[in-house]
């Protein structure tokens, strides 16, 4: 009996290597990802403006379909980078995605956009971070999945290429109504 | 005139914290020192989301910058410590907080090293009663008896 | 050329490192002086080799050479060339060069100072010391090469070490630190070879004694180092922040006190032998598992290396096989008959029996805080963060049961003490405690329970401690007599003692009474702080040898307005990696530190400045020289230092007619 306890470290060290050998096959990126805070809840009420015009707008905005909430600045490398795989998003696929600018520079903002081109149907213009910061934004850029009632079910942090859209945001994207028809897509282009 | 020196500081300050990387320490103003001793408590407690393992208090990244902002609203506002753990933990959930919640999950977390500790007192009482049980008395002559005690003071001694 | 060189010496005493672990364990085995004889001189060999190796290093970052991938990355040629060569271990490749390095040095002080030793004994533990360099030589080689090249194209000039290391802080806490954790592989090597041999007595508790003793010393200066370093370095005043890599370091600090207290039974009584030699492998697991979180990634950390899921799983190997053979040994060989000696419940025994316990429950609490997000995550419960708050609100009423039994139990004798007699010694101890415990917070401040819990375990401890003293050098022939034949083992248990009553008043009145500010000050600001008055007398331009700054010029002065001292806070921007960092400005006195750090320029040559007053800060780290000093002054005890005489060497190890060792029938474990 007395031997069989002896053996008891071993079996707490076992299960600990076991948890260790999982630690290290995590990919290190998604291992510091938070997880999103308001999953599953409706987008945080704000009063935010127009990128262009600077005409008022609100959280009822973001309703009516399936879209994608993109935060994204000129300060942010890793947006340029993920910047042509939204254009294809917005053109090929017609996704609807809204660009919140996060913490920026209004002029240098639209000036990014007339360059390299405006994949958003909507841009919001978010100078101080409040949104983002009542979203749980945390870097750019993050890019939100919101139904069309206004909910949030899924954030990805990080740059979206086409193996992210095509594994992880389509299909959610799809089990909230996308993809029901191109004219749709194409009426909502603002 | 110190409160306006404060104020103006207080702005230029939280504009500049907003364009550079470099700001970690703020000169924000307290109504009383109870006031600053929260925000220093908070500061402390809660951790930046960004960075690697380092609470808002310690860290110069801007989302740190942003959320010790908010902290300062927040207390200037009256809340309590509750309510700012819970106003953070919405946004961007219990990660945020160093201290973790106690419920069923973290049960293991926070009663785990009371139960080793009680386990431990008990293996400690069987031993001492089983080793009761050892008590042989052996037989040594007068001599003996007596070296033994000196090697037993000696012993004591080390 | 001479990178190559290192590199090949390197492969060398890899290669003697197997020929070690191999030759003289099966001629332990097969009983043949010969083969076990080779233990020695192939330790030695593994020594120089490795020395050879890591000088060859050293070369190449002295001789700026940026060909070797490992000096590009952390050196550069404008770096003062003491930080080069503290550059070598800075990161990742160098540092588990340093660790082998300082592996087979202490393989080699084994080899060297074993000489009483039944050579059987020696062979063993030399070669379990040799297994585990193998590992970790086959892991610098394998995966973190540090004489790797950068050819053809080989950079001018290197990207420089990171700011925060170019310190003394990284010329002295990473070897002190590294020689504490691998010398418990002394302290696991005997208890290994004790466990092969089946001779677990007390004769093995008494060698394996003062070699975990000194590792212990090395790794309280090392983490007492790391905290000092951090305090003033990083600019915030923090001293321990619960890491996941400064738990790394604490968990074998507190399983080694642990250890070396469970020796002590084991070498005096010849119990608990079970138990100690499990505390020995658990010490080493914990430096092994330090090794791993560090250096994996598996866990975030402001003071992790770079992490690879190579190494990484490499590690993670290393630490399996290791601890997984060694706990397999253990579980077959350990003896389940226990001691025929009894003792009763107030009695030494005891109470050391609790310090293991409380000690063991606070590794064990380090470990659950420091592992259980990870676990959590595994388990898809959650991202969870645990921090100080968890940490101190477990340690606090810890040390205060570890405090209050240390008391006691400084007074308990072996086998059984009357409670009538602890009492009679110590209730006035115990009374002047609670008495100046409940005093002096008013003197610093304001009362605050904390402070009193800290000040009575202090006190009560100092007391207690003084008290013993104060007995054991009444003589006859007078006080001064008594002092000169205590003996060294017991100075050093006073020392030691003393320095965590030290510890402890330093951590309770820092943590209560320090007081920080950050305001705007512009030049000719001056703001009150207590007794003391910061004046901000201008900025200054400083160029430095690779930085270049804006300097504060504080003037301090007391509740007189006289000048206590001029503090110089820096703000530097250091040209090649193009980093900036605060350098404090601090007045370090025994009794409290001033502390002035520079954050960033405002408006108008304003400056947002951070001023902390903080009361015997020092006090903690005073306490971990106390402590570490006890050590090596009970290591030099008469009785480790008795030269055996050859007689007694002759019946302890006695030859065949070839002069060949004999080894007796091993003693039934039990």
């Amino acid at each position: 009996m007395k031997r069989l306890l002896l053996f008891i470290p071993l079996i707490l060290f076992a299960g600990m290597v076991v948890l260790f050998n999982w630690g290290v096959d995590q990919d290190p990126d998604s291992r510091t990802a938070l997880e999103a805070a308001r999953l599953n809840q409706p987008v945080p009420a704000f009063q935010l403006t127009r990128l262009e015009d600077q005409s008022p707008v609100d959280q009822t905005i973001l309703r009516g379909q399936p879209m994608l909430l993109n935060v994204w600045a000129t300060w942010c490398p890793a947006c340029s980078v993920e910047h042509p795989d939204f254009m294809k998003l917005a053109q090929e696929h017609g996704v609807f995605i809204v660009g919140l600018n996060y913490k920026d520079d209004r002029d240098a903002a639209l000036k990014w956009l007339n360059d390299l081109g405006d994949p958003y149907s909507l841009n919001l213009f978010d100078p101080e971070g409040r949104l983002g910061f009542d979203l749980g934004v945390y870097g750019a850029p993050e890019t939100y999945v919101i139904d069309s009632t206004g909910v949030i079910r899924y954030r990805h942090v990080g740059v979206v290429d086409e193996r992210v859209w095509t594994e992880v945001l389509a299909p959610i994207m799809r089990a909230y109504g996308f993809g029901g028809s191109e004219s749709t897509a194409q009426e909502n282009e603002a | 005139m110190l409160m306006r020196k404060g104020l103006l500081a207080f702005l230029f300050g939280t504009l500049l914290a907003a364009t550079q990387a470099w700001a970690v320490i703020e000169t924000y103003e307290f109504e009383s020192e109870q006031a600053r001793a929260q925000y220093n408590q908070l500061t402390a407690e809660l951790r930046c989301p960004k960075c690697q393992n380092q609470n808002i208090a310690d860290s110069n990244a801007p989302i740190a910058q942003d959320l010790r902002r908010e902290v300062h609203r927040l207390i200037t506002q009256g809340a309590t410590n509750d309510q700012v753990v819970d106003y953070m933990v919405e946004r961007y959930g219990e990660f945020v907080i160093y201290r973790p919640r106690f419920d069923a999950s973290t049960f293991v977390l926070w009663f785990g090293p009371l139960i080793l500790g009680v386990i431990g007192v008990l293996v400690i009482l069987v031993m001492v009663r089983a080793s009761k049980k050892h008590k042989q008395e052996a037989v040594l002559s007068g001599d003996e008896r007596h070296k033994l005690s000196q090697l037993l003071n000696d012993q004591e001694n080390s | 050329m001479i990178p190559e060189l290192g590199h090949l010496a390197l492969i060398l005493a890899l290669c003697l490192a197997i020929i070690l672990a191999i030759v003289p364990l099966v001629g332990s085995y097969i009983r043949d002086g010969g083969w076990m004889g080779y233990a020695r001189p192939l330790a030695a060999g593994q020594f120089a080799l490795t020395l050879l190796s890591f000088l060859c290093l050293c070369w190449a970052f002295v001789a700026n050479d940026f060909s070797v991938a490992y000096v590009a990355n952390h050196s550069n040629s404008l770096l003062p060339i003491y930080y080069r060569i503290s550059a070598v271990w800075g990161g990742h490749e160098g540092s588990l060069l340093l660790w082998v390095l300082i592996l087979t040095g202490w393989t080699f002080a084994v080899a060297a100072f074993s000489r009483q030793l039944p050579l059987d004994m020696v062979a063993r533990v030399l070669s379990v010391m040799g297994m585990i360099s193998i590992g970790f030589m086959f892991f610098v080689l394998m995966t973190s090469n540090p004489f790797d090249r950068y050819l053809p194209h080989s950079p001018m000039d290197g990207t420089d070490l990171n700011p925060l290391l170019q310190d003394i802080g990284l010329i002295l806490h990473p070897p002190m630190l590294y020689m504490g954790y691998v010398g418990f592989s002394v302290a696991f090597a005997f208890a290994i070879a004790a466990l092969m041999s089946g001779r677990l007595d007390a004769a093995w508790a008494r060698w394996s004694r003062p070699w975990t003793t000194v590792a212990w010393c090395f790794l309280t200066m090392g983490i007492a180092l790391g905290s000092w370093w951090a305090y003033y370095e990083l600019g915030w005043g923090g001293w321990w922040f619960w890491d996941p890599v400064e738990n790394a370091s604490f968990m074998p600090w507190l399983a080694g006190t642990a250890l070396m207290h469970s020796l002590a039974v084991t070498e005096k009584r010849g119990i608990f032998k079970s138990w100690t030699v499990l505390l020995a492998i658990f010490v080493f697991s914990l430096s092994l598992l330090g090794t791993f979180l560090v250096r994996s990634g598996v866990l975030t950390s402001v003071h992790a290396f770079a992490s690879d899921p190579t190494r990484g799983r490499f590690v993670l190997a290393l630490l399996g096989v290791t601890v997984g053979a060694s706990l397999l040994l253990y579980a077959f060989r350990a003896p389940t008959v226990s001691g025929r000696v009894s003792y009763k419940f107030w009695s030494r025994e005891v109470f050391l029996l609790f310090n293991n316990i409380l000690l063991l429950v606070a590794t064990v609490t380090v470990l659950l805080g420091t592992l259980y997000p990870l676990a959590m995550d595994a388990l898809d419960m959650g991202k969870l963060s645990i921090g100080p708050p968890y940490f101190n609100m477990i340690f606090v009423p810890l040390t205060a049961i570890l405090s209050g039994l240390l008391g006691v139990g400084i007074f308990t004798r072996w086998k059984s003490t009357d409670p009538k007699v602890l009492l009679r010694e110590l209730w006035l101890a115990a009374v002047v405690s609670i008495v100046l415990a409940l005093a002096l917070p008013f003197w610093f401040g304001e009362f605050r329970f904390q402070v009193f819990l800290g000040l009575l375990m202090a006190l009560w401890i100092s007391l207690a401690t003084f008290r013993d003293l104060w007995n054991k050098v009444q003589r006859k022939a007078g006080v001064a007599a008594g002092v000169r034949q205590l003996s060294r083992s017991y100075v050093g248990m006073v020392l030691g003692h003393l320095g965590l009553a030290i510890s402890i008043v330093g951590i309770c009145l820092v943590s209560n009474y320090n007081v920080e500010r950050d305001m705007r000050m512009a030049p000719g600001d001056a703001v009150t702080m207590g007794n003391y008055q910061f004046r901000l007398k201008e900025i200054r331009h400083v160029e430095g040898p690779n930085y270049v700054s804006d300097q504060g010029y504080v003037e301090v002065l007391d509740k007189d307005g006289d000048l206590v001292t001029v503090l110089l806070p820096e703000k530097r921007n250091y040209v090649v990696s193009r980093s900036i960092m605060t350098e404090a400005g601090i007045s370090a006195g025994l009794f409290r530190d001033l502390y002035v750090a520079m954050g960033e320029s405002l408006d108008d040559g304003a400056w947002a400045v951070r001023v902390h007053y903080k009361p015997f800060v020092r006090w903690i780290w005073l306490g971990a020289i106390f402590m570490s000093v006890g050590g090596v002054i009970a290591v030099m005890d008469r009785r480790y230092r008795l030269k055996v005489k050859p007689a007694v060497k002759a019946r302890a190890n006695p030859q065949g007619p070839a002069g060949e060792p004999l080894s007796a029938e091993p003693t039934k474990a039990g």
